[in-house]
């Protein structure tokens, strides 16, 4: 594992725990702390996806190893590029431990060798996996809101307080939050699937096959299009919306391990 | 004899005290300066400051003779408000030393208030000290007291979470209108009602920016009135199902004895408000509005239980938070109590200091006056050997003195110093101490 891999490992287990620990102690300097952590563990993923890149002569998203990597990857970039927005403090308590996870189970997976096809159709399928690992990592994090949004609105609607009432922030945040994930990620799984279609095309001969990856791609893709729909349109907002990120997350993460076990 | 000053602190507050008498004894900014003024002639009386609200009435004094004092005070007191001492001699409290210390600290904090954790106290006590020295009656101690007694409440109001969180119903009902709607910027109100709990949580909600309010009142003078106070619009009772569509927040305190909404009357508009969330404070009693509603997806119900619950648990991690002010207030008495004790040490070493040099002084000029062959160099030579004579021979005392060693021995070591080296002359008829 290269020192960059060990790091950013490192830098993701290390705000994991920071931002646990600004949850129980609700001290602002550990989740400063955190999120400067969680930075440098970042750029040190960034270095370690550049130093593939410059040793496979690739962008390396071809197997389920480097693809859990990007995921992690994806998901602390844009985390990190909300947080500039937003400061949503608990949400690091959810996504940096993701981070964690995506990158440790990449390191145990194997790495078969990638039969590289020619260029210009590994160039289109680079772009589908990549487009749909950031779009992944959005709707992760919409979803995770989505969670934390769930948690705050059952503790005001029944009136029960406890741990979470005062550490979560107003429901309307959170919803902008998990709204602006559902933007990011949206174009980005439509991206995603176009490409796919068109790589398809290169390597089958045909635009669809209608086999289970590619029907429960188009669920997804249905069931995000329908609630960024619903939002729009009739405003539909708060627990509803909350429910639909977590489910249209669910059917996502099943799509995307499908993809990768054929 | 050691000139030795002491803090005192009289007063009665709304524990000691029922209304009728802390009335009686409350002052105005204009009796103030005539108290100050004539208390701190008294002979007795070297420093005074003087706080009064309608919660307490607190004195601070520094003196070298607390009864004397403290009965110059009481009688004073008695004549002023022309009322007679027992009247209210009961319900005062008399706090020498390390406790009037420890009074004035929790009292700035708003330790001792009768609600623990309000903010207006200190800037009370402020004013109030700003006042004791635009008319002098401060000096060293009370100065240092004072400003001291700002840093502890400042302390313990950033220390701990003392002041944190909503224990009255209306701020409580604000904290919530900020959990659901983040800001409360710009977002509608509308009272249904009237009455003291409900007209101070929109007066809460307008401080924070609430706008536009609405006021519904069967009686359509009434809501004319209220509205005009809150800046906003008076409406008929008859059209508030047509304002749900426009508000975000309605609080509702109406002498009904049916729910004015229920849930029927929610067919249909959430989706004409595209589904923003909607908050129901429900003070009433009977309640105003259909608790049923609150199933409704993005409408919060509040009635006056689930609000006074949630003040509940404010109200005892106020109370924890206060025992971490009171140990915070602890630890500032007794870094006071060091520098008080200092205080006296320092007149005394500053004394022997000035004797022994005036000694020198006198008998250096004796013996240069008699030495006529002797140079410049010379002088300066036997100016800098009896200087460092002094020095090094009162070292040693200075050093015990400062040091404080034992808190009640230290008394006793600046009594023996003063004595031994009779730093105040008129003791000739004291005995000197054995040994």
């Amino acid at each position: 594992m290269s020192l960059f891999s060990a790091s950013t490992m490192a830098c993701y287990i290390a705000s994991s725990i920071g931002y646990q620990g600004y949850i129980l102690f609700q001290k602002k300097s550990v989740y400063r702390l955190a999120n400067i952590v969680l930075f440098i563990g970042f750029l040190c993923h960034t270095g370690a996806i550049a130093l593939q890149y410059f040793e496979a002569g690739h962008i390396p998203v071809q197997n389920l190893h480097d693809a859990l990597s990007a995921f992690g990857w994806a998901v602390a970039g844009v985390f990190l590029i909300l947080q500039i927005k937003f400061h949503l403090m608990v949400l690091g308590a959810l996504v940096a431990p993701l981070a964690t996870l995506s990158v440790v189970i990449a390191a145990l997976l194997p790495k078969p060798p990638v039969e590289l096809a020619p260029l210009f159709a590994s160039l289109w399928r680079t772009f589908h996996i990549g487009s749909l690992v950031v779009g992944n990592a959005a709707f992760a994090i919409a979803c995770l809101v989505g969670i934390l949004y769930l948690i705050q609105e059952n503790t005001i609607k029944d009136k029960r307080r406890g741990f979470f009432f005062r550490r979560l922030p107003s429901l309307k945040l959170l919803d902008s939050v998990g709204y602006a994930s559902l933007i990011v990620g949206f174009p980005m799984l439509t991206f995603g699937i176009i490409t796919g279609v068109i790589y398809a095309q290169m390597v089958r001969g045909r635009f669809w096959s209608w086999d289970p990856k590619e029907i429960f791609a188009a669920i997804t893709w249905l069931v995000y299009a329908a609630l960024l729909h619903e939002r729009l349109a009739v405003g539909w907002r708060g627990r509803r919306a909350a429910i639909m990120t977590i489910v249209g997350f669910v059917i996502l993460i099943f799509t995307f391990f499908l993809f990768f076990w054929r | 004899m050691a000139v030795k000053r002491h803090i005192v602190a009289i007063g009665l507050n709304h524990k000691t005290a029922p209304v009728e008498v802390r009335e009686r004894l409350a002052f105005s900014s204009e009796d103030t300066a005539q108290i100050l003024e004539t208390m701190h002639q008294h002979h007795c009386v070297d420093e005074i400051a003087l706080f009064s609200t309608c919660n307490r009435v607190e004195f601070l004094l520094a003196t070298q003779d607390v009864p004397e004092a403290v009965e110059a005070l009481k009688d004073f007191m008695a004549e002023f408000k022309d009322t007679p001492r027992h009247t209210f001699e009961q319900a005062l409290y008399v706090y020498n030393g390390d406790e009037a210390v420890r009074h004035i600290f929790r009292v700035a904090s708003s330790l001792d208030s009768m609600v623990v954790g309000e903010p207006q106290i200190l800037g009370q006590i402020k004013d109030s000290y700003a006042d004791a020295c635009n008319y002098g009656t401060c000096g060293v101690i009370l100065n240092r007291l004072m400003h001291k007694s700002f840093s502890v409440a400042k302390r313990v109001r950033t220390e701990t979470g003392i002041g944190d969180h909503a224990v009255s119903i209306s701020y409580a009902a604000v904290e919530l209108g900020r959990k659901i709607f983040g800001e409360l910027e710009g977002k509608a109100v509308l009272l249904l009602g009237a009455g003291e709990m409900a007209e101070l949580a929109v007066e809460h909600l307008v401080n924070n920016r609430a706008r536009p309010i609405f006021v519904a009142n069967r009686t359509f003078e009434r809501g004319l009135e209220l509205a005009e106070r809150f800046r906003g619009t008076a409406i008929r009772f008859e059209e508030i199902r047509n304002y749900l569509k426009e508000v975000d927040i309605v609080i509702s305190s109406t002498g009904a004895r049916q729910y004015v909404l229920v849930r029927d009357d929610f067919k249909g508009l959430m989706r004409a408000r595209r589904n923003r969330p909607l908050f129901f404070i429900d003070i009433a009693v009977p309640r105003d509005i259909d608790p049923e509603i609150n199933r409704i997806n993005n409408v919060y119900v509040y009635d006056i239980d689930d609000l006074k619950s949630a003040i509940q648990e404010n109200i005892e991690e106020r109370q924890q938070e206060a025992l971490r002010g009171e140990r915070i207030v602890d630890a500032a008495v007794v870094q006071f109590r060091r520098w008080f004790r200092a205080l006296d040490v320092v007149p005394t070493i500053v004394g022997l200091r000035d004797k022994i040099e005036k000694i020198r002084q006198k008998e250096l000029k004796k013996t240069l006056a008699c030495l006529h062959s002797v140079s410049e160099e010379d002088r300066a030579a036997i100016d800098r050997l009896t200087a460092a004579l002094v020095n090094k021979i009162l070292h040693d005392p200075t050093t015990f003195l400062k040091q404080g060693g034992h808190k009640d021995k230290q008394s006793f070591h600046v009594d023996i110093t003063r004595r031994l080296f009779n730093l105040d002359e008129s003791n000739e008829k004291e005995p000197e101490p054995e040994g």
